[in-house]
């Protein structure tokens, strides 16, 4: 455990001047912050909204396209450069050659990886929420104040967080095999597509495709959403069910692909 | 022993890179581990640190089994395999401080360390902006961080200028002699271990050809006669008819095995009393290259 905490704070060490950890804080950032702008920009007409329909109206873009678009990306991204770190500097045998057992240092580079994804979308709430509140303070006239939607966001965020494991390991894997950023990204960027069509077309074993699942945890909130734009009433019903067959299923990939993962990089190393 | 392996014996595919080896390396040795590219030198390397697992053999360090004591043996070595690994995106520094984080060293010691390969001036200089020299030393750095026993390195001085090689040999030389440790060094460069080193192996197509003291591989090291002359080839065979071995001739001297110093006599005044003019004659020591050369070409 001791070499599992030292490698990943070094891992933290390694990366934390690099764009792969700084995308990780600057994605929501800058999202919020724009959304964050044009509400400001358009606060007239929005005044009439309720308070919920106004926490909805602002945290659904920045979720659409974050959940669409941005995500996968942003995964394929974060995969790449916890790996090509290695790569580049040719240190995978000097990290296996350190009296650290083996599956402590690879285990560290995985989670660090998982972690940088959470840390991602946890600042995106924190940043829906901080940037909805300071609306709230800057213009009064909006009613932010009247709803609270931190609970309900926080959970179809660790949705996503869920939904998106077993892309995350997946890319993991490619970026640890490939030390060029086209193969992991332009797999990736078919499969994201592929994953799409398949969840948007409401394929029945979509389920079954890691890359439809992002696309699939954010269907279940758009329902929601309309739900609660139509119905103000229904408000209070606004729940996120966690552990779909899809989420299993990421779930079950990323545990996979870790363990064929550590014996693909155990002769790797030695290349 | 430091290092003990025992018909140590690896297979990529069908290709054997390393045949039954049996090395032995004496503690405070500088022990020169040499080959031709491709001889199985950073097989054996990667075996020793455990980063291929040992199909056939065993290997002791420290006395002790390496697979079942892992952690506590390579906690005492310290390594640099072919290129120096070093994080181009942050400092020399900061590449230190990674490393020490790793191995619960403070950062007093990368100072030290710093201080030790002259990387002082440029700690907070970025990596990637280091000269190979520098990338070679900041190397070294790294390898001796945790302050280890026993140091392996596969061709350190790649790359660097006669100054940073002979920095780093006398680097070497007192940490084996004022320290006490012991150094396992690779290279294909005989020239550059005899230099230094105490102990040699010589492998070749993955087998140890020779293994000693320097003083051993020296002795085994014939002299011969250079004898310069106007006419060398022709001098040559006229040497041949008179029975006597000729090793090398070019187009300024020929080159006699050595038998003794009056053989030495006799042939000069041979050469002399049938017209050849010799300009010069003495008893050379073999270069310990063509030593090498012949050893590795044997095989």
């Amino acid at each position: 455990m001791k070499g599992f905490i030292l490698s990943f704070r070094s891992e933290f060490y390694k990366t934390r001047k690099t764009m792969g950890f700084w995308s990780a804080v600057l994605l929501p950032f800058l999202l919020c912050l724009f959304v964050f702008i044009g509400f400001f920009a358009k606060s007239d007409d929005l005044m009439k909204n309720s308070g919920m329909e106004l926490w909805l109206k602002f945290a659904a873009p920045i979720l659409g396209v974050m959940g669409l678009l941005l995500m996968p990306m942003l995964i394929i991204f974060i995969a790449y450069s916890v790996n090509s770190l290695e790569h580049k500097a040719d240190t995978w045998k000097t990290i296996f050659s350190l009296p650290i057992p083996k599956l402590s240092v690879y285990a560290a580079k995985y989670f660090y990886a998982f972690f940088l994804l959470f840390l991602c979308l946890a600042l995106f709430v924190l940043f829906t929420l901080g940037f909805g509140n300071f609306l709230g303070i800057l213009k009064p006239s909006l009613k932010f104040s009247e709803y609270s939607i931190a609970s309900i966001l926080t959970q179809i965020y660790f949705k996503f967080f869920l939904a998106s494991l077993g892309i995350l390991s997946i890319q993991f894997l490619l970026s640890l095999l490939f030390s060029d950023f086209l193969k992991p990204m332009g797999i990736g960027f078919i499969c994201t597509i592929t994953g799409g069509i398949l969840a948007g077309n409401g394929w029945a074993y979509a389920y079954l495709f890691p890359y439809s699942h992002p696309m699939m945890a954010m269907r279940a909130f758009g329902q929601n959403t309309k739900g609660g734009d139509n119905h103000p009433s229904a408000m209070p019903h606004f729940t996120v069910e966690m552990l779909t067959k899809d989420t299993w299923v990421s779930l079950a990939v990323a545990v996979a692909v870790f363990v064929a993962g550590y014996f693909i990089v155990l002769k790797k190393s030695v290349k | 022993m430091v290092i003990s392996t025992q018909n140590l014996t690896f297979t990529f595919g069908s290709q054997t890179v390393v045949k039954s080896l049996s090395l032995q390396v004496p503690e405070g040795s500088i022990y020169g581990f040499l080959g031709p590219n491709g001889a199985g030198k950073t097989t054996t390397i990667k075996l020793l640190l455990n980063l291929l697992k040992t199909q056939e053999g065993s290997i002791l360090i420290f006395e002790k089994e390496l697979q079942s004591n892992r952690i506590e043996i390579l906690s005492q070595i310290g390594s640099l395999i072919e290129q120096p690994a070093i994080y181009l995106h942050m400092s020399g520094k900061e590449n230190l401080l990674n490393r020490a984080l790793l191995l619960g060293v403070g950062e007093k010691r990368v100072d030290e360390m710093l201080d030790l390969v002259h990387l002082t001036t440029a700690a907070h200089k970025k990596a990637g902006q280091y000269s190979l020299g520098m990338k070679q030393r900041l190397g070294i750095a790294l390898a001796l961080l945790s302050d280890p026993k026993l140091l392996i390195l596969d061709e350190p001085t790649n790359g660097l200028d006669p100054n940073g090689i002979i920095e780093i040999r006398e680097l070497l030389v007192k940490l084996t002699t004022v320290h006490k440790k012991t150094v396992f060094i690779s290279s294909h460069l005989l020239a550059e271990i005899q230099k230094m080193a105490t102990h040699v192996g010589i492998i070749n197509f993955g087998e140890l050809m020779f293994q000693g003291s320097i003083q051993e591989l020296e002795a085994s090291n014939k002299p011969s006669v250079q004898i310069e002359t106007d006419r060398s080839v022709d001098a040559a065979n006229f040497l041949k008819k008179n029975n006597i071995d000729v090793a090398e001739v070019n187009d300024h001297c020929v080159f006699v095995p050595f038998t003794s110093k009056e053989t030495m006599g006799e042939i000069n005044a041979l050469l002399n009393q049938n017209g050849y003019t010799v300009y010069s004659i003495n008893k050379q020591q073999q270069d310990l290259e063509k030593l090498f050369l012949a050893i590795t070409q044997h095989a």
